[in-house]
């Protein structure tokens, strides 16, 4: 039989294969036709293995007929942004200069999946080294936003954010260093959840700004998003800044028990600083519409202030070009990168190597991150950025002593198109809103809240909440989800 | 020539003996084939990430501990940055700001290595830092190989304070040091196997001055002997500089070994900017009181406390006690046997003078002598015991050190017995006495020195066992009578 994918969720298809209405090989295979079918416009996929997800997937019906599936899960397939390594597999973050580099081993997220019977599926395009808000950083190719091919899906997790919206798998992995995951969520209408800082491993995870980094889902509903991240979730003992004992699973129960009732007693702080004038007239209907249906459910809303938001741009460009700066040494062709092979000594091979091999934006932070960590500059920039990064997060600390949750937009317009943001400072500004989560180290959500007008995409609200208060966070973004006014959210792709 | 202040500091790397590396499980050995003791984290693999070695920590604040340094109660590693292949991440994980120990110190006194006696002074110690070995280059003709076994083991610098006035006192401190390691089982700091490596900071100033002279780096200092001999030159070749009036620049100096003399490796210009910054996949350390406590309780005794030991409780002069403890294991190997012993200065002599020449004869350390503390400390009473003498004592040594059997056995099996029985000591004197009548006129006529050559005689007769002031009681007897 042949099954339609194009909106089927993890959980319906969880359900399928429990009835047995679907085999695993069925499921892969269907996935696999729809990313023929569209990934020639949408080019979400870098990589896709089609035989080693058959192969995987006919284990999986072997052991479902055996009756020892993994999981509910197993033989549903995942799609995994470039930099998130797979054993066996290359890992090139998008970038040339890392495209030889198999990995040796599974990141601690993708043994995870592997381990609920998941299928790791193909490798999704994003921005170099995840640098970037539109996925035209990539190396290899432009990735289109489903909704209007003619705009970006967003960044750097495009390539996940695109394909999951294209329906051409249910769910992705990303990353989010500075809105990575909400930002092309939003963009293209799924829903994308930037993990508590530590709730998920990075080991395995190409770092780009350790201290800001982390994993998680890009999904059509929150309820899948929180059955990937109560399967990835949880201490890692090879990542020491993973929390030790964070009350991590649950969430899909929270999700399942929340989805019918009301918002009464639930506090919501909006930040007043988020609702200045940038936002365009779209982003703000969407918006006031999202809160209109969360009032009528019971949710009583306050203004808050979270006054040191004006310097989140500014620190976090300091402080994640730094550690990028030492993250991407390694990439100079002596172990790590292609070789230059008209170096003629060691210090061609740095120049030649990183000089070919990196893009513009990544060359860019690079030296601006070289720059901020010199002698004689470490004060006034990197230590001062640390500091300002203590007052973000008490901004958020005394906020949530006024209010269990905060909503704001993910971004300042709709998804724009191709070569429109050429300035990287105003590429910079698009994450205003979802950058000062990865400082303060907050969960943050991002969920598909209404069509704009004009332009038919997709307006997204980003629900913030305390450090590990996921369960709350999944809660109310699933009710939300049920009672909003646009309930389906598929391009007609 | 004018006379120069030297001053002199010293940076001390060691790897710590541990079982895994410092961030990953790979084993810590030395001499495996190149690149077998390897995983993707010691290896640098994109996506990695390190996990600290606990024991390296506790082993690097137990080092702090023996050298009185304070262990402050928060501590952090940061990147060091610089690119070079034996980096596979072009940054190594060190510490920068908040080492794990601060402001400790070395004693040193003694006889100096070039036989001159040492200042009794403490050298300052700065710090000691954790950071993670790098990988070892082998140059193979036209290329180079990386071998990545060495990268991430844990490796300890200890910063000295510039207070060296000496090629002498830098050796001793070493020494010191290197003491301090071992006997705190710490690192074995065999410097043929890299686990010790140390820098030099040298510089003259004229006596009087207080600022400091122009610092010139020693690199590639692979003995103390090197170490000496470096110092020496760089103060003889600095002295002529400094004579001839010119200003001498900051730089870097390698040392060859063969040549003996100092080369240029770098100025100061071509210095590094490491741009050191926190670790940020590495939560801070933040230790209690109670934790170092716990430690300090775990402290082994040190050579310093040791030698005070020896000589108060076991009357040994200091040089005996210093080269009783110049390893642990014969330390410990004294000790034991010195509890056992009512005459411990005894048997200090014969480890000194007997065992030590045995063990470098034979090449075995200490640990493998088949010469235990206890049958060295029995054979030392049987010569109190009058059981043995002196002479019969060599024999059995000899035997013990070949066979490991304990002395009684030896002396009972081999008939080494001495004999302290006048009925059979005075036929061989009388033997004596009877086949020598020029030597009995000689001692007659007043020559006294004349009993030492029947002692011989008689002892020669009784095949060295007789008890010898038993047989100068009867020759005496005799030969007056
Ligand atoms: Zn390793």
């Amino acid at each position: 039989m042949s099954i339609e994918v194009k909106t089927l969720t993890v959980a319906e298809a969880a359900a399928l294969l429990a009835a047995g209405k679907v085999t695993a090989a069925q499921l892969c295979r269907a996935y696999l036709d729809r990313v023929q079918t569209v990934d020639g416009s949408v080019k979400a996929f870098l990589k896709c293995d089609a035989e080693r997800i058959m192969a995987a997937a006919e284990a999986a019906d072997q052991r479902r007929a055996a009756g020892t599936p993994r999981s509910p899960y197993d033989g549903i397939p995942v799609g995994i942004k470039d930099c998130i390594v797979t054993a066996g597999e290359t890992c090139s973050c998008a970038s040339k200069i890392l495209a030889p580099v198999v990995s040796p081993y599974d990141a601690t997220v993708v043994a995870r999946l592997k381990a609920a019977g998941f299928i790791p599926m193909g490798r999704l395009n994003m921005d170099e080294f995840a640098m970037g808000s539109s996925t035209e950083n990539s190396a290899y190719q432009r990735t289109a936003n489903p909704w209007d091919i003619t705009r970006v899906p967003g960044g750097s997790s495009g390539g996940s954010a695109a394909a999951v919206a294209a329906g051409e798998v249910a769910v992705a992995l990303g990353s989010d260093t500075g809105g990575s995951i909400r930002q092309p969520a939003a963009f293209c209408g799924v829903v994308g959840v930037k993990p508590t800082y530590g709730r998920v491993s990075r080991y395995g995870l190409v770092a780009f700004a350790s201290s800001l980094d982390q994993i998680g889902p890009l999904a059509h509903t929150v309820e899948d998003a929180a059955i990937i991240l109560d399967t990835i979730g949880g201490h890692d003992p090879r990542d020491c800044t993973s929390l030790p004992e964070p009350d991590c699973g649950g969430l899909a129960a929270a999700v399942a028990a929340a989805r019918n009732g009301d918002l009464k007693g639930v506090k919501i702080g909006l930040p007043e600083e988020y609702f200045a004038s940038e936002s365009s007239a779209g982003v703000k209907a969407g918006v006031e519409a999202a809160i209109a249906v969360m009032k009528e459910l019971g949710a009583e809303f306050v203004s808050v202030s979270l006054p040191h938001t004006k310097y989140a741009v500014a620190t976090y460009y300091i402080i994640a070009t730094a550690e990028a700066s030492t993250n991407l040494a390694r990439f100079d062709g002596i172990r790590y990168g292609a070789r230059d092979q008209e170096a003629q000594d060691l210090t061609e091979v740095y120049f030649k190597t990183r000089g070919h091999g990196f893009g513009d934006e990544v060359k860019r932070r690079i030296i601006l991150g070289t720059y901020v960590l010199s002698s004689g500059y470490y004060d006034a920039f990197y230590l001062r950025a640390q500091k300002v990064r203590t007052l973000i997060r008490r901004d958020f600390e005394a906020a949530f002593r006024q209010c269990d949750l905060l909503l704001t937009p993910v971004t300042p317009t709709t998804a724009f198109r191709f070569g429109e943001k050429k300035d990287p400072l105003q590429m910079y500004l698009a994450d205003i809103y979802t950058i000062a989560l990865n400082l303060s180290g907050n969960c943050g959500i991002s969920i598909p809240a209404a069509l704009e007008a004009d332009s038919g995409m997709p307006v997204g609200i980003q629900l913030i909440g305390p450090a590990l208060a996921e369960k709350q966070l999944f809660a109310v973004a699933a009710r939300f989800e049920q009672a909003r006014k646009e309930q389906v959210f598929t391009p007609a792709l | 020539m004018a006379e120069y202040e030297v001053v002199i500091g010293l940076e001390v790397h060691v790897q710590i003996k541990t079982r895994s590396k410092m961030f990953c499980s790979c084993a810590n050995v030395f001499g495996a084939e190149p690149n077998t003791m390897v995983c993707p984290v010691c290896m640098g693999y994109p996506g990695v990430m390190p996990t600290p070695n606990h024991e390296a920590i506790r082993k690097t604040i137990m080092a702090g501990l023996m050298c009185d340094c304070d262990i402050p109660s928060y501590s952090k590693f940061d990147r060091k940055s610089y690119f070079y292949p034996d980096m596979p991440k072009n940054y190594q994980i060190s510490q920068y700001d908040l080492p794990l120990c601060l402001r400790g110190r070395i004693h040193i006194s003694g006889k100096g290595f070039s036989g001159e006696e040492l200042p009794d002074k403490y050298i300052g110690l700065t710090r000691i830092h954790l950071e993670e070995d790098v990988a070892k280059l082998n140059h193979l003709g036209r290329t180079s190989g990386v071998d990545f076994n060495r990268a991430g083991v844990p490796l300890m610098e200890c910063v000295s304070e510039p207070d060296m006035r000496s090629a002498d006192e830098a050796y001793a401190y070493l020494t010191a040091l290197k003491q301090i390691m071992q006997y705190g089982g710490i690192s074995d700091c065999d410097m043929e196997k890299g686990q010790m490596r140390c820098d030099v900071n040298i510089s003259l100033r004229p006596f009087g001055q207080k600022e400091f002279g122009t610092k010139i780096e020693l690199k590639n200092l692979n003995s103390f002997r090197a170490v000496h001999r470096a110092v020496n030159y760089e103060i003889a070749r600095q002295s002529e500089l400094l004579d001839a009036g010119e200003k001498l620049r900051q730089e870097t100096r390698g040392w060859n070994d063969d040549r003996g003399e100092t080369y240029l490796m770098r100025t100061k210009e071509q210095a590094h900017d490491y741009r050191y910054f926190p670790e940020p996949d590495l939560m801070p350390i933040t230790l209690d009181l109670k934790r170092v406590d716990e430690y300090r309780r775990q402290l082994p005794e040190l050579p310093e406390a040791m030698r005070r030991r020896f000589v108060a409780d076991y009357g040994l002069t200091p040089y005996d006690a210093q080269v009783l403890t110049m390893e642990k294991a014969l330390a410990e190997y004294y000790d034991c046997g010195a509890k056992l012993t009512k005459s411990p200065k005894t048997l200090a002599n014969w480890i000194i003078s007997d065992l030590l020449c045995e063990l470098s004869a034979s090449g075995q350390t200490i640990s493998a002598c088949p010469v235990t503390p206890e049958h060295l400390a029995a054979m030392i009473d049987m010569i109190d015991a009058g059981a043995i003498n002196n002479r019969i004592a060599k024999t059995v040594f000899a035997e013990m050190a070949s066979s490991g059997k304990p002395p009684r056995q030896i002396v009972a099996e081999k008939g080494l017995a001495q004999v302290s029985d006048e009925g059979a000591v005075i036929p061989l004197v009388e033997q004596a006495i009877a086949a020598n009548a020029p030597q009995v006129q000689q001692y007659r006529e007043g020559n006294e020195k004349v009993v030492q050559y029947f002692v011989g005689q008689v002892m020669k007769l009784s095949r060295g066992k007789a008890n010898p002031q038993l047989v100068i009681k009867l020759l005496k007897e005799r030969l007056d009578g």
